[in-house]
């Protein structure tokens, strides 16, 4: 897609964005030097394991990071009819009176778990109407009944409290309150885990539809299927960096990721090899010096003393499938 | 003839009498068996499983242990019985005291068990076998990830030699590598002990490559 074009959609870049948190005995480097674009229509799935710094990056974009996360870089959300703005750094006052729910809508991961309790789904989608596009009082109703519909959210369970909800339900609750105020983009976090395979699938369907018809799409999750299924880029994350950003197509096709991690997440699937990595990821307040998955890399050389850069789509000294060209 | 096994014979169960979720569930785990069972989530394959686990109180229908009928269940089964299954749940966060460190939620089986003089050789066994470091062992619950803290329960569930494994949706909160390394260490405990292993899972690619054979549930 050409830049003009995306200036007409809308699209996010970001740029070099670090996030640490300070403790009392160490720091934690979460996010380190990270950056990635998106652009209308188009899902971007960062992959990675747990505690790598996934959803830090997802809450640095909204604005939700605690009070001693400590921020660099940018991150600017742009064009979609808005004016754009630079999240990172930005007042919380613009970021809640205009971003969040509005501009980025977040599909959070265990929704039974972020859902009020005590009240009614309904109510809590009316809410939300209520609050981001202030219609007049009789259209609430009918306005919240639209959103659930196009979430697959079924109108006559709107009545229901969130303990009885099945997990598929809760999460169409959750892409429904996500929707209300028809955000450019679409931060899901984790939004499979603990579903079932049709349900992983019927969630990920939805959001590719979302980015179908227009909405730019960021999948933060571990489940490589979910991706394969719905994802055009992928972006692996390893100890807080990107270390390859590719296409779908490349990823999860015949050529395969370059970097020795991402394949090795690859060949760790029951469908493929169903082999491990080696070892654990580095603890992020405790991270090597160079290439943070040099401990676990059989590639691994004197080079990888050196944090590689990232060029091209790939950090990584001794990257795999060089033949191919 | 005794039959080794852990069976369930017309197992009928759930959390309300009127409507059991379970009803009429036969199922046997042979030992060295590797068996899977798959179905969609609120089905009852977890409650069965818990009724296998000796964890839940069937309505209907007997469970037998190598040949023995269940007859008590949870804290009230024979310890010998209860001892002999181990099991793993899928959220390790509320599977575990978050007081413990993970060194002493691997050992507490065996103090329970009264057989604390074993925890100084088998702790450190097992935490090596899981990928455990000194350093994660000295650490609590809300210091370590989901991934780590699931394989504390692994060991824990491995810590008293358990001749059958009942695992229900290990692996669900994981990403594909720890996925992997875990079942991985079953693997292994299987292969030198002849443990048998009911794992329930929403994951039938997982399922086909873990099991011996794959049950649907309800079949």
């Amino acid at each position: 897609m050409t830049a003009m074009a995306s200036m007409d959609v809308g699209s996010l870049l970001v740029d070099r964005l670090t996030v640490r948190f300070r403790l009392p005995t160490a720091e934690v480097c979460a996010v380190e030097q990270v950056s990635f674009g998106l652009v209308a229509g188009e899902c971007l799935a960062l992959v990675g394991e747990s505690g790598c710094g996934k959803s830090v990056l997802a809450a640095a974009l909204l604005g939700l990071l605690p009070a001693n996360a400590l921020v660099g870089g940018r991150a600017v959300l742009g064009g979609g009819g808005d004016e754009a703005v630079q999240l990172i750094g930005a007042p919380e006052r613009t970021l809640a009176r205009t971003v969040r729910g509005r501009r980025i809508g977040l599909v959070p991961q265990s929704p039974a778990a972020r859902l009020t309790p005590v009240r009614t789904v309904r109510s809590q989608l009316e809410e939300t109407v209520r609050e981001l596009l202030c219609p007049e009082r009789a259209l609430v109703g009918r306005i919240a009944e639209r959103v659930a519909a196009r979430a697959a959210y079924p109108v006559d369970h709107l009545d229901r409290y969130p303990h009885q909800l099945s997990g598929g339900l809760a999460q169409r609750a959750a892409v429904a309150l996500a929707l209300v105020g028809d955000p450019w983009l679409i931060i899901a976090d984790e939004p499979t885990t603990g579903l079932d395979r049709a349900l992983v699938e019927r969630t990920a369907d939805e959001l590719r539809r979302l980015a179908d018809a227009g909405h730019a799409v960021l999948l933060v999750t571990h489940d490589l299927v979910a991706a394969e299924r719905i994802a055009d880029r992928v972006a692996v994350m390893y100890a807080g960096r990107i270390v390859e950003e590719t296409s779908a197509e490349v990823f999860f096709g015949a050529a395969g990721p370059r970097h020795p991690y991402a394949r090795g997440l690859l060949a760790a699937l029951p469908e493929r090899e169903f082999v491990p990595i080696p070892g654990m990821p580095p603890e992020l307040s405790a991270l090597p010096a160079g290439c943070a998955f040099a401990a676990r890399c059989e590639f691994a050389t004197k080079a990888c003393v050196r944090v590689p850069d990232f060029v091209a789509g790939l950090a990584c000294h001794h990257p795999r499938g060089d033949d191919r060209g | 003839m005794v039959e080794l096994g852990l069976r369930a014979h017309g197992v009928v169960a759930g959390y309300d009498r009127r409507a059991p979720i379970v009803r009429d569930a036969s199922l046997l785990i042979a030992p060295g068996e590797a068996v899977g069972m798959s179905g969609p989530s609120g089905c009852g394959k977890s409650t069965l499983a818990r009724v296998l686990a000796l964890l839940q109180v069937p309505y209907g229908g007997r469970v037998s242990l190598d040949g023995e009928f269940v007859t008590r269940w949870r804290f009230a089964a024979p310890r010998a019985m209860r001892t002999r299954v181990g099991v793993l749940f899928q959220q390790p966060r509320v599977s575990v005291d978050p007081r413990m460190r993970l060194h002493e939620v691997i050992a507490e089986p065996l103090r329970a068990g009264g057989r604390s003089v074993e925890v100084a050789d088998r702790v450190p066994e097992l935490a090596a076998e899981v990928g455990l470091t000194d350093e994660l062992l000295a650490r609590r619950p809300h210091q370590v990830s989901d991934g780590q803290l699931q394989r504390a329960c692994l060991a824990r569930a491995l810590v008293l030699r358990p001749r059958y494994l009942v695992c229900d949706e290990m692996t669900s909160m994981l990403d594909a590598s720890t996925t992997a390394a875990l079942v991985g260490v079953v693997e292994r405990y299987r292969a030198s002990t002849g443990a048998g292993l009911l794992a329930v899972s929403h994951d039938p690619p997982l399922l086909r490559r873990w099991c011996d054979r794959v049950v649907e549930y309800p079949g």
